[in-house]
């Protein structure tokens, strides 16, 4: 499988799903490769392994040419690793893996970051109608055609 | 040292320049990791700085820190909470070019008054919020290292769903 974020809150938020990746060969993929060292003592710690630690570009919707360059290298990513899950809490680079990875034939969980506590991320209501599992974490925000409410990061 | 915790991405000069103010004034030791500063964005005269710290760096600052004042974002949230660490956070404001959306005032609103977690909804109100953190309202456990026991199973589930079945 592959867990996604962009470094900062969301990768903070998809490194505490970690318990529901236990036993999975698991790759991680965020923004910054200084991330690699702390994730892999945080695996390590529960006797798991990294099976692959991977970058790309960050890029928010304002950044034209940083998106082009991060879906490059996202779908060069999948190519090489073809998750058949795809599990992330966002944000531009999860949308893009979301996306990419679903036309791949993965199945896709995209988790919306706790910061959206009024209303989903632009990303979160452009990626989860394609996403199989698609979750808030405020049960305020839910609805019955998703997003779901089934729990927090915190 | 407090550390001053303005996110990796947009500068916060507004908060960045209340913490000058309130060191200038005799607050402190501070220093601020300050995110990608533009040529116009404001630095700081009174405590030191960096735009962005390796990561190591900025997690040891974070552990050593007594007290973090950041923007309201959820990673600052979620790793104070995680060391039981008193954090004053002053939201982001869309209105006035410092994020793309409001969800830093909504993150704010949930999480104003949790044991630990201090807001100051604009730069008037950040001493207070300083004072009211380092007046001891920290006292709270820290949180469970990993996500609510509902969420791991939920997303467990749907990882194994199809193993299961074939």
């Amino acid at each position: 499988m592959l867990a996604v974020a962009s470094t900062g809150g969301h990768w903070i938020q998809l490194n505490r799903l970690m318990p529901a990746f236990d036993g999975c060969e698991t790759h991680w993929l965020t923004t910054s490769a200084d991330q690699r060292a702390g994730l892999e003592a945080r695996v390590a710690a529960r006797g798991e392994a990294v099976a692959g630690f991977h970058v790309c570009t960050d890029a928010n919707r304002n950044e034209k040419v940083r998106i082009l360059r991060m879906t490059g290298e996202i779908a060069g990513i999948l190519l090489k690793v073809r998750p058949e899950v795809i599990v992330t809490t966002g944000a531009a680079p999860g949308f893009v893996a979301l996306r990419l990875g679903r036309l791949l034939g993965a199945r896709t969980c995209w988790i919306d970051s706790i910061a959206n506590a009024a209303e989903l991320s632009l990303s979160g209501r452009l990626a989860g109608p394609h996403a199989d599992l698609f979750l808030t974490q405020w049960p305020d925000v839910a609805r019955p055609e998703g997003p779901h409410y089934r729990g927090a990061v915190l | 040292m407090i550390l001053l915790a303005c996110g990796t991405q947009e500068p916060f000069d507004r908060l960045v320049r209340a913490v000058d103010a309130w060191v200038a004034g005799g607050g402190g030791p501070v220093f601020g990791q300050l995110g990608r500063l533009g040529p116009e964005s404001y630095r700081p005269c009174h405590f030191e700085w960096a735009d962005l710290l390796p990561a190591a760096e900025f997690e040891a600052r974070f552990a050593a820190a007594p007290l973090v004042i950041a923007h309201a974002g959820m990673g600052s949230i979620i790793a104070a909470l995680a060391q039981a660490k008193p954090i004053v956070v002053m939201p982001r404001k869309a209105s006035l070019g410092e994020h793309r959306n409001e969800h830093q005032l909504a993150t704010a609103a949930k999480f104003r008054g949790r044991p630990g977690v201090f807001v100051a909804d604009d730069e008037t109100g950040l001493e207070a919020a300083i004072a009211a953190a380092r007046a001891g309202g920290g006292a709270a456990g820290a949180i469970a290292p990993h996500a609510s026991p509902e969420l791991i199973a939920a997303v467990r589930n749907f990882i194994f769903e199809r193993r299961k079945s074939s």
